[in-house]
C-alpha cells in the first residue's frame, strides 16, 4: 500500500510521506507558485500538476520520477473561436469566455487506455489527451451542445468542470460534474453526452427551475471505484447519492452539523461509506461553531458520524475546498487540507486525526498515490 | 527593426531575451518573436491570441490600445515592452 500523498497549495506542491516517525513533508515543488491541482496516474506512476500563474496563465507540468523533476507539457488550448459565433446569454448576462481560465479537474483514463488523461476546465471545456498531456483536444460534442451555453459560474465567474469519474468496468463510461451545469454522462468515450442527475435540487433557483438538471451545482462528484454505479455528491444544496451511475440522485437531509460543504470522498470498495467536511451554508463558509469536523456515513447515508477527535474544536475557521479531501486505496487512510493551511491525516477511517502541518499555504487539492 | 523586451518575471518560466524583430504592428512583431520561441507565446497571449488579461504591452512607453488584435502600429525603431499588469496580483 502506498503511503504518499500530494498537496496542491497557493504556494506550491507538497509531497507528504509516512516514515518511521510519522507523516511529514518529504518534498516541495513549485515553491511560491500557485499550484491548483495535482493528479497521480496509477498506470505509470507519473504526476501531473496544474499551475495558475496570475499573469502568464494556466500551465501543466508532468513528472515521471515521483516529483524529483518536472517538465512543462501542453496546457489545454481552446480552438479558435469561429468569427460568426454568437453566444447565447447565460444567467449572468455575459457569455462565457472561449479560452482556458483554469485547469479544474484531471483524471487518468482507464487501465486499458494508457496515456489517456481527461481534463476539466473553466470556462467549461472538457479536454482529452492521448499522450499523457503532451497534447490535448477539446471534446467538441460537449462544448458544442447548446445546453452547455446555459451553464453559469458557481463560485467562479465562469462555469467549470471539476469532477471526472471514469468507470473502471467500461472506460467509455465517464461521468462529469459541472458548476453550474449538473452531472453529465457519456457511454461512448465522449462521442455523445447525456444530461443526467435527475433528482438533484437547486434551492438557489426559482421554484420552477429547482429540479432543472442543467442548473445544478454539484460541488464534487465522487465515485466508489469498486462499485462505480455508486456516486456521492456534495452539492451546493446538500448531499446527494446515486446508485445508478449518476442517472438519478436522492437527497440526504438532516446531517449534523450541516449538509453544506465542498469536499466528498467515496470509499474505494464499499458503496455505503463516504466522508464530507461540512461548513455553514452558504455565504459565510466556515465550520459550524468554529469546530472542524468530518462527517461519515457507513450505511449509505441513513446515519452519519460526526468525527472530531484530533481536530480543533474552538475558533477554527478552516474551509476545505472540493478537491482537498481524499481517501487512499485501503479506505482507512484519509487526508484533508484547508484554506487556513492546516493539513490533517487519519489512519483509521476518520475516527481520529493528526495534523501534518498547521502552517501550509491555502490548500486546493489533496491526492493519495493509488494503485 | 523594432526591439522587444520582456518582464524579468517571465524569465524563470521561459527565457525571453530582448530581440530585434521585423514587424509593422504589435501582432507582426510578437509573431516574429514567437516564431523563434514558441513556448513563450502562451505566457503572453491567451488561447485566442489576445494579450493576457494581466499582461500589458507598451510601444515606446505608450500602452497599446488594441489588446485583442494587437493592431497598433510599430515604428521601425520602436521598443516594445511586454510587462505584467499589477491587476494580476
Amino acid at each position: 500500500m502506498r503511503t504518499r500523498f500530494h498537496v496542491a497549495t497557493r504556494k506550491g506542491l507538497f509531497t507528504v510521506e509516512r516514515g518511521e516517525s510519522g507523516w511529514s513533508i518529504a518534498r516541495t515543488s513549485f515553491l511560491g507558485d500557485n499550484c491548483t491541482l495535482v493528479m497521480h496516474d496509477p498506470r505509470d506512476g507519473s504526476l501531473m500538476a496544474a499551475l495558475d500563474h496570475g499573469h502568464f496563465g494556466a500551465k501543466v507540468h508532468r513528472s515521471r520520477d515521483e516529483g524529483a523533476t518536472w517538465t512543462e507539457v501542453a496546457a489545454p488550448k481552446y480552438p479558435e473561436k469561429p468569427a460568426d459565433y454568437v453566444p447565447k446569454t447565460p444567467a449572468e448576462g455575459k457569455p462565457v469566455d472561449w479560452a482556458l481560465r483554469l485547469v479544474w479537474a484531471l483524471a487518468p483514463g482507464g487501465g486499458n487506455e494508457p496515456g489517456v488523461v481527461w481534463c476539466g476546465t473553466l470556462p467549461g471545456g472538457l479536454f482529452r489527451s492521448e499522450d499523457g498531456g503532451d497534447s490535448w483536444a477539446l471534446n467538441r460534442p460537449l462544448w458544442d451542445d447548446p445546453r452547455r451555453e446555459e451553464w453559469f459560474g458557481g463560485g467562479a465567474d465562469q462555469p467549470g468542470i471539476h469532477s471526472i469519474c471514469v468507470d473502471p468496468r467500461d472506460t467509455r463510461h465517464v461521468v462529469i460534474g459541472v458548476s453550474c451545469g449538473g452531472v453529465w454522462t457519456t457511454r461512448d468515450g465522449g462521442g455523445t453526452w447525456a444530461l443526467a442527475g435527475k433528482g438533484m435540487r437547486a434551492e438557489f433557483m426559482p421554484p420552477e427551475r429547482q429540479f432543472d438538471q442543467n442548473v445544478q451545482d454539484p460541488h464534487l462528484v465522487a465515485q466508489c471505484k469498486g462499485q462505480p454505479d455508486a456516486l456521492w455528491v456534495q452539492h451546493h444544496n446538500g448531499i446527494f447519492k446515486s446508485t445508478d451511475g449518476g442517472e438519478s440522485f436522492s437527497e440526504i437531509t438532516d446531517v449534523k452539523p450541516s449538509v453544506f460543504g465542498f469536499a466528498v470522498a467515496a470509499h474505494p470498495r464499499d458503496p455505503n461509506v463516504a466522508w464530507f467536511v461540512p461548513a455553514i451554508k452558504d455565504e459565510k463558509r466556515y465550520p459550524v461553531d468554529g469546530r472542524v469536523v468530518v462527517t461519515r456515513t457507513t450505511d449509505g447515508g441513513r446515519t452519519f458520524d460526526t468525527l472530531s477527535r484530533g481536530l480543533p474544536q474552538e475558533h477554527a475557521y478552516d474551509l476545505v475546498f472540493r478537491h482537498a479531501l481524499d481517501v487512499d486505496d485501503s479506505g482507512e487512510r484519509l487526508a484533508f487540507g484547508s484554506t487556513s493551511g492546516s493539513l490533517w491525516v487519519s489512519d483509521n477511517a476518520g475516527d481520529s486525526w493528526q495534523p501534518v502541518s498547521l502552517n501550509l499555504p491555502p490548500v486546493y487539492a489533496v491526492r493519495f498515490e493509488k494503485s | 527593426m523594432p526591439t522587444v523586451r520582456f518582464t524579468q518575471n517571465i524569465q524563470r518560466h521561459v527565457a525571453c531575451p530582448p530581440r530585434d524583430v521585423q514587424g509593422a504592428t504589435v501582432r507582426d512583431v510578437l509573431e516574429q518573436y514567437f516564431a523563434g520561441n514558441e513556448r513563450a507565446r502562451s505566457y503572453v497571449l491567451d488561447d485566442q491570441g489576445r494579450l493576457r488579461q494581466h499582461m500589458a504591452a507598451f510601444i515606446d512607453g505608450r500602452q497599446v490600445n488594441d489588446r485583442d488584435h494587437l493592431s497598433d502600429d510599430v515604428a521601425p525603431d520602436a521598443v516594445i515592452d511586454v510587462v505584467q499588469a499589477l491587476s494580476g496580483g
